[in-house]
This record gives structure tokens, C-alpha cells and sequence, in this order.
């Protein structure tokens, strides 16, 4: 028999991803949990002990059975037009009426019959081209045949969820941008990185996917902590959280100036969170909740906020009556287990505050909401000679000042203002062309590498670097009467 | 140093990066005893380089400088020695999330060519992955292994001299990920399906041309692959200027007769900040495009085996 690797059968308590179509949702897998997704309702107990990349049917009560290959039946005698000069929409081409189909839905007759007397059932079809027919049948079978896949989720697939569903969250990082930031800042095993992102701690699963679990990341966080929702949607593995650090960002400058001390913490996480539940709903900001830091279990799958949170309270109360009789005994734990919880949140500060002051990281990677040129100036004090670092914006004009003081800063070189264009085509039998829409913009990014900071650094050959690297408006029109 | 390792110093037997200036780069191999002529003069790597920091300032003999770069492979993958057209970084980004690449991947390339690729998705897979790569080509095969073993990475990488679309890949029901950059790639999606594992994995495949997409996608559709997708990626580089634009002259200043009016026929004011040309421009700063972009590469198919 052939060895399995982990992870190749779907398991409870596994982080999965649901495809249908070009859709995807993260969800924790768990029994007897009702999930809605694409308007489906169903359970994924079923689906446990299957491989990933299973596709399954959703039957009559919400469970899942994994899809028979059928071979194309409907091949017998294909009739079809060649133009559409005699079709006219008259709207009464489907014979079947709303309340047929829904007839015949309700009776739980499966998605591909239902197609099937679509197809019977409009007086056109016959008359369609062999394209538009193709066309007709894609389009129900997208609409009646329930089917979803289970899949492992992986960079690729929750960049692309995340583009497509939360855009906003991630910064409208899209995934291809994503991707040369990987590349552009040479992510691999053994790497000490330091990774600054609001994007709901996607890039910082990015990275850590790269980095398999060799080498040391240290996050830096604006506000209370880290959020770590879309990195928890990767169910990396548990020593891969072994050499995460985190370093709050308001304390950059107090490390850099040699003030720094663990005695002030930025702020109580605990605290900080009970604001939060109470404020429930009501802040933009809710985001910044602390439960990943707190390596709570991953219920923060966020395109599930809504069961998860209901599955949370209910568990609650339920708890709540013991809760009560053992109110004495919790409260002294609790407060101890408050103490442990702190001293070992400074522990953890110290060591990353040690990494910091190193110096030598090997790379900067920076996507945040932020405006990125104080967050680079004070970073790239912490990067080693000689190393990438890639910093993300939605917009460009922020990168085009982060440049220019980068520039005046000096210790960097082969700067570099880009911007990617995805394009995605439809590819079919003489029917081959761009799709009709495209993204309108993913980000921007600035790369560039560090050297080693010149003592006086405004002599004037470094003035003439940059003159090479800035060509003036004069020489520029040299240039144009040249072509 | 190695093209998977940071270290800080350089080394006798060492690639190393001269970093000229604007985009004008050459890599280097680092011996006791050499010399490296530049514009700006010699470098003597005995003195100049051995034992100095990466990303130091090296003064040349004439008194120009240059920087020395730790290789990553993306700095080879822009200073590589051509054997054939080559992968940039821009693709091979795309290329390695599509394909879920990682650290512990087993990967599958054909053909090897310049081997711009090949060292990105080393880097990828270090340090338990692996990568089987075929070339048909025997001297560019051997170039290639020559150039993995001064790299320091031959241990992540068998080069086999075959036809992938006769032979194969050498090895079946091992590889995470298949990548195909060849003028035929339909007429290997067979066995790139017998190198995946059984249990499934990912595909792509690069070709220039639509006519070549076409076939390969059938080919994929018959083999059984899923979530076919065709996709191609453009990078758009800014310089960055600062402008400035004239105000032209509707008549305003002759009637104010401020005193302070700018002279725009006279262009050798221009350039030079001063009270009349604050008057006169307005300064920006602004992302220009180049005049000139690279407007296509390759379709990139991307598929699943499951």
C-alpha cells in the first residue's frame, strides 16, 4: 500500500476551502455545522476522510456525497443552427414556468435533469448555434447543479478569495501582486524576515508558507496585536508558530533610541478585547481583536464570522451554569493565569526586541494601510546589507515620496516603482480571447535592496548615483528626439 | 554564500553581483588572485572582496565605486549568462504561487535552458524539496549542472539530457508540480500527468503563442486535468521624476504688471528653481511610465491533476 502523506485526507478540525466555480470560502471543517455557501445550505460531515480535491454533490438534507464522473449523455444527434437570423426573444422560448422548476426543486430531483428538461423544454435550443447551445448548458448547470469542491487551502487560493470576496481588507492587494512580493523579496526557507501588514495577516501567511517553518519571522503590529484571521486559514502547522515573533510598532522608535523597556506594554490585550465584544459589530476596527495572538483556536475563519460567532455564544451558555459555581476558584486562577499570560507576553517582547536589535534580517516586507515611508525609514534600520525589501500600496503617490526619501536617506539601491497587469482568457475551440473584464488595479509596489549606510553620505558621487537613477526632464527630451 | 543561504561575508569560490548603477549589474565569480576590470577600474578580489560585507562599497583602481550583492536568484535571473530566451521574475512569481510551491515541493521542469527558472524554484523548494529538470539540448544540459554545482545547490537538482515529449521526466508519481516551457507542451502533458503524484498536483505551462495554448489545453482536457485557466502578466515600471509644468501666458501678468512675470520663451530659465519660475510652473512629482514595456511573454495555462 501507497504511504499517505498529511493532509491529504480532509479531517476534522482542518481549515478547508470550498470551491464552486471560481468562488472560494474558508471554513473550518466540523461536524454537524451548517454551512451556506453560493446559496447552498449543508453539512461537511461527509466530506471527512475524503481526499482534498474531491468534488461533491449536495443532496436532499444537506449532505454531501462525492460526484460521479457521468459520461456526456446528450450526444446522440446534435441538431444545431448555424446563425441566429430567425431567433427572436419573445420571452417565450421556456415552456417550463417558475413554478415548474421550483416544482421540480422541491420534489429534490437532481440539478443535471432538471437542465435536461430545460433543455427539452425551450422551443430555441434546437435552433442555437453549437456555441450558444455549449453557452445555454454552462449557464444552468452553474445554476442547478449543486456541486462543491473541497480544497486544501494554500496561498494561491486564499490570495484569490480574499481578492474576490474582502478586497478591502487585504488593501486590494491582489494575488499576482502578492506574488512578486514573494519573489521580489526572495521568501525562502531559512530567512529572518520581518513582515509589517494590515492585511488581515494574509501576507504573513504568505511568507510563512515559504518559509516552511525554517528561519524566524518577527511581525511588527500597529494598535493592540497582530490579526492573524486569514493566516489561521492556511492551518499551518503548529511549530511553524514556534519562531513567529511580534513587535509592536509603537515601539520601534524607543528600540531604535535605545529606550527601550518591557515594562509598558502598548496596551492590555485582554482589556482591549473585552472593548471590543462590547462594541460588537459597531467598529470598523474590529478587526484589530487580539484572539489570534492569543492562540486561541482558529474559529476566526473570517469568511464564516457569522456561524462561528453563533456556535461561540451557544457554547457559552451552555457553560455558563458551572461557570457560576465555581466563580471563587476561577477568579484566583484566573488572575494567575493572567499573571503567566503577561509575563509571558513580555518574555516573548524581549526575545523579539533581541532579534530586532540584531540588525540582520534579510529581507522587509511591508503592505499596510499605513503610509509606507515613515514605517520604511524606520524599518530598514533593522535589515542586513545586501537584502531585498518590497513595500505595498494601493495607491502610487505615497511610493513615489517613499522613494524620493529613501533616496535622500541613502543605503539602498536599485529602486524600483512597478505595478502588475493580470489578464485572463477564455480558451475554447475557435472561441479563444481575453475574458471581458479585468481587474482594474491590484496595488503597487517599491523594491529595492540595502547596502551598507555610508558614514557621510552626501558626498558627491552618491549625488551623481542619483542623478543616474532620476533622469532630468532635459535629458528625457533628448531622449524622446531620439525615436 | 549560496543562492539558498544568506551569508554576510564574501568568499573565496563565491557569485557575487557588481552593481554598477541603474540597472547595470554583472555577476562575478570571487578568486583569490583575479581581477574584475570595470569602468570605474579594477577590482582585486584577493584585497577588494574576500572577507568584505555584502552590499559593501568596493572603490575601483580609477576612484569610481561599485556595489558587491549577495546572488539571489533573481539578480541571476537579470545578469545570467542566455543559452536560450528566459523566464523573468515577473512570470516566474506567478508561476511559483500558482503552482503552490514551497519548501519540501517536488518539481518538474522541462526544458532547463538558461536555467533562470530553475534557480527561482530551487530556492523555493530548499532545502527538502527537489527539482527534476529535462533538457534535451546535451551542451545546454551540461552547462546547467555546471552551473548548480558552482551555485552550491546540485543537491536539490537532477538534470537529465532527454526529450521530455519521447521520454518523459525520468521519474513518475513523485512531483507536486509540473512546469512546461517547451515549443510543444501538449505532446507532454501525458507524462507530465505520470510525474505527478497520485494523489494529484499542478500544472503549467508557458508558450508565446495562442495557437500553442489552444492545443495544450485540449490536451489537459484529455488527460483529465481541472480548473484549466489561461493567464498572462504584464509589469508596468515607473520612473520617477519630478515635473514641472508650465503656466502659459493668457495675458494675466502684463495686466496685474506685478513686475514678477515669467518669460517662457526663454527656456534657460527652466530647471532652475526661483521666484519667476514659482510663478510660472507647477512642480509634481509623478510615476512615469517607460517609454517602451514589455508588452508579452508567454500565455501561462495553469491546471490541477486531482
Amino acid at each position: 500500500a501507497m504511504e499517505e502523506r498529511p493532509g491529504v485526507r480532509i479531517r476534522e478540525g482542518d481549515c478547508a476551502v470550498l470551491k464552486r466555480g471560481e468562488v472560494y470560502k474558508a471554513v473550518p471543517v466540523l461536524r454537524r455545522r451548517k454551512i451556506i455557501f453560493e446559496k447552498q445550505w449543508f453539512y461537511l460531515d461527509n466530506a471527512i476522510g475524503h481526499t482534498y480535491g474531491t468534488t461533491f454533490e449536495v443532496t436532499n438534507g444537506g449532505n454531501l456525497q462525492p460526484k460521479q464522473e457521468v459520461e456526456e449523455t446528450t450526444t446522440e444527434t446534435k441538431e444545431a443552427g448555424t446563425d441566429n437570423r430567425n431567433i427572436v426573444d419573445d420571452g417565450k422560448s421556456q415552456k417550463l414556468t417558475h413554478d415548474d422548476i421550483k416544482a421540480l426543486k422541491d420534489k429534490g430531483i437532481k440539478g443535471q435533469e432538471i437542465v435536461q428538461q430545460l433543455i427539452e423544454n425551450s422551443t430555441t435550443f434546437r435552433d442555437k448555434t453549437e456555441f450558444a447551445q455549449d453557452k445555454y448548458i454552462k449557464k444552468k448547470r452553474k445554476k442547478y447543479e449543486a456541486v462543491i469542491t473541497i480544497v486544501k487551502p494554500s496561498t494561491r487560493i486564499l490570495s484569490t478569495m480574499y481578492y474576490a470576496r474582502e478586497p478591502g481588507k487585504i488593501n486590494h492587494l491582489r494575488y499576482d501582486t502578492l506574488a512578486q512580493m514573494l519573489t521580489l523579496g526572495n521568501i525562502h526557507a531559512g530567512n529572518k524576515m520581518i513582515v509589517m501588514e494590515t492585511c488581515a495577516g494574509l501576507v504573513l501567511g504568505a511568507v510563512m508558507e515559504r518559509m516552511g517553518g525554517y528561519g524566524s519571522i518577527i511581525q511588527m503590529y500597529p494598535g493592540a496585536g497582530p490579526v492573524r484571521a486569514a493566516t489561521s486559514c492556511f492551518g499551518f502547522p503548529k511549530p511553524y508558530f514556534d519562531n513567529l515573533h511580534e513587535f509592536p510598532l509603537s515601539k520601534v522608535h524607543s528600540l531604535l533610541s535605545g529606550t527601550f523597556s518591557t515594562e509598558t506594554l502598548p496596551s492590555d490585550p485582554e482589556d482591549n478585547a473585552l472593548v471590543e465584544e462590547e462594541s460588537n459589530g459597531l467598529t470598523e476596527e474590529k478587526q484589530t481583536s487580539l484572539q489570534e495572538t492569543e492562540e486561541e483556536p482558529a474559529t476566526e475563519a473570517p469568511m464564516e464570522i457569522n456561524q462561528a460567532e453563533e456556535q461561540e455564544t451557544t457554547d457559552i451558555n451552555a457553560e455558563d451554569v458551572e461557570f457560576k459555581e465555581n466563580k471563587e476558584k476561577e477568579n484566583k486562577e484566573n488572575v494567575r493565569e493572567k499573571q503567566m499570560k503577561q509575563w509571558e507576553r513580555r518574555k516573548k517582547l524581549t526575545e523579539a526586541a533581541a532579534l530586532l536589535k540584531e540588525k540582520n534580517a534579510d529581507g522587509l516586507i511591508v503592505a499596510s494601510k499605513y503610509h509606507p515611508t515613515p514605517v520604511l525609514l524606520s524599518l530598514l534600520e533593522f535589515v542586513a546589507p545586501s537584502r531585498p525589501f518590497v513595500v505595498y500600496c494601493q495607491y502610487k503617490e505615497p511610493l513615489l515620496e517613499c522613494y524620493t526619501k529613501l533616496r535622500e536617506r541613502g543605503g539602498v539601491i536599485n529602486l524600483k516603482l512597478s505595478e502588475t497587469w493580470l489578464r485572463n482568457y477564455q480558451v475554447l475551440p475557435d472561441r479563444s480571447h481575453p475574458k471581458l473584464t479585468m481587474s482594474g488595479g491590484g496595488g503597487y509596489l517599491l523594491s529595492g535592496i540595502t547596502v551598507v549606510l555610508d558614514q557621510g553620505k552626501s558626498d558627491s558621487s552618491n549625488f551623481e548615483a542619483l542623478k543616474m537613477e532620476e533622469p532630468s526632464p532635459k535629458r528625457c527630451k533628448v531622449q524622446d528626439l531620439h525615436c | 554564500m549560496s543562492f539558498i543561504e544568506y551569508g554576510d561575508t564574501i568568499k573565496d569560490g563565491d557569485t557575487a553581483i557588481v552593481f554598477l548603477g541603474h540597472e547595470s549589474m554583472f555577476p562575478v565569480k570571487v578568486q583569490h588572485g583575479t581581477v574584475t576590470q570595470t569602468k570605474y577600474g579594477v577590482i582585486r578580489h584577493s584585497t577588494d572582496l574576500i572577507g568584505k560585507k555584502y552590499g559593501s562599497k568596493v572603490t575601483c583602481s580609477k576612484g569610481g565605486w561599485v556595489f558587491i550583492l549577495h546572488p539571489t536568484p533573481e539578480l541571476w535571473t537579470m545578469n545570467l549568462p542566455h543559452r536560450t530566451q528566459i523566464l523573468y521574475s515577473t512570470d516566474i512569481s506567478v508561476i511559483t504561487m500558482m503552482l503552490e510551491l514551497k519548501p519540501g515541493s517536488i518539481v518538474c521542469e522541462s526544458g532547463t535552458g538558461s536555467g533562470s527558472l530553475s534557480h527561482a524554484l530551487i530556492r523555493t523548494v530548499a532545502p527538502t524539496g527537489h527539482l527534476y529538470t529535462v533538457e534535451f539540448h546535451q551542451q545546454r544540459a551540461e552547462k546547467a549542472r555546471e552551473e548548480f554545482r558552482e551555485h552550491g545547490v546540485d543537491h536539490l537538482v537532477t538534470v537529465t539530457n532527454q526529450d521530455v515529449c519521447r521520454n518523459g521526466f525520468g521519474v513518475s508519481n513523485i512531483a507536486d508540480a509540473v512546469f512546461l516551457d517547451i515549443p510543444s507542451p501538449w505532446e507532454a502533458i501525458g507524462h507530465a500527468k505520470s510525474a505527478l503524484k497520485a494523489e494529484g498536483g499542478r500544472i503549467c505551462s508557458f508558450s508565446p503563442c495562442i495557437e500553442q495554448v489552444q492545443r495544450t489545453c485540449l490536451a489537459m482536457e484529455e488527460y483529465g486535468f481541472t480548473e484549466i485557466n489561461t493567464l498572462e502578466i504584464l509589469l508596468r515600471v515607473y520612473n520617477v521624476r519630478t515635473i514641472s509644468l508650465q503656466i502659459p501666458d493668457l495675458g494675466k501678468a502684463a495686466e496685474d504688471n506685478s513686475g514678477t512675470g515669467f518669460d517662457s520663451s526663454n527656456p534657460s530659465n527652466q530647471g532652475s528653481p526661483g521666484a519667476n519660475l514659482q510663478q510660472g510652473t507647477v512642480q509634481f512629482k509623478s510615476g512615469v511610465p517607460l517609454r517602451e514595456m514589455v508588452g508579452h511573454t508567454g500565455y501561462l495555462t495553469f491546471a490541477t491533476k486531482s
